[in-house]
């Protein structure tokens, strides 16, 4: 029973680490498109460590499995979800018209805007520049 | 083994920093991904406070502050786009 609570106070630890690095990954970012992919893979991860962890933490602590159960469930409903949260957010900032930091090099959705938009002239374009390595 | 005090340290500091670019963040979406690191660390911390105290029900409260943070994030995503 102690190890499982001793795996799960790890698997905490591991998750506020990832929060930690999440906030600092919002700081250090040039654009609001390298915050996003930086905070919300690790805020997800995150989540999911803390909440598994402290289930297994519960149980090892004495107390019943239905606190696994439901801190699993939140874990897996946020898993489910916070990708699409983050999806539609930076879709919605990507048409408000929110430029691209100077450095980057790729941009596959303006591409496929204009490949939509027109589909000969853009098809020859995305040919000729050859975007993948 | 360590204890609850290094986890709600790495929160705070992880929270903090959050409001940071919320405060300063040059645009709207900025501000918005700072909520919602916001809202899925307060998630994690309800978790934590429900071992805590020993109480069971705070779970279901993290579970119903969960579905209102990803409502609430999919509202200003349509909001921004102009479909609301």
């Amino acid at each position: 029973m102690n190890a499982l609570a001793a795996l799960g106070e790890a698997l905490v630890l591991i998750g506020t680490f990832f929060y930690f690095l999440s906030a600092l990954g919002l700081i250090r970012m040039p654009d609001v498109y390298n915050r996003m992919q930086t905070s919300t893979k690790s805020a997800t991860l995150g989540s999911l460590g803390v909440l598994v962890g402290t289930g297994l933490w519960a149980v090892g602590d004495g107390l019943s499995w239905a606190w696994f159960v439901k801190a699993t469930v939140i874990a897996v409903f946020l898993l489910l979800t916070n990708p699409i949260s983050a999806h539609a957010l930076i879709r919605a900032a990507y048409k408000s018209g929110i430029p691209l930091w100077q450095g980057s090099v790729v941009d596959k959705y303006r591409e496929h805007i204009e490949a939509k938009a027109s589909p000969g002239a853009a098809e020859s374009e995305s040919t000729e520049e050859g975007g993948e390595e | 083994m360590i204890g609850i005090g290094v986890y709600l340290a790495l929160i705070a500091i992880a929270t903090l920093l959050s409001m940071y670019r919320f405060m300063v963040g040059p645009t709207t979406p900025d501000r918005l991904v700072a909520v919602d690191i916001m809202t899925t660390i307060t998630t994690g911390l309800m978790v934590l406070f429900a071992l805590y105290y020993r109480r069971m029900i705070f779970l279901d409260v993290a579970l119903v502050y969960a579905i209102l943070a990803f409502g609430g994030v999919i509202a200003f995503a349509r909001y921004m786009e102009g479909g609301l």
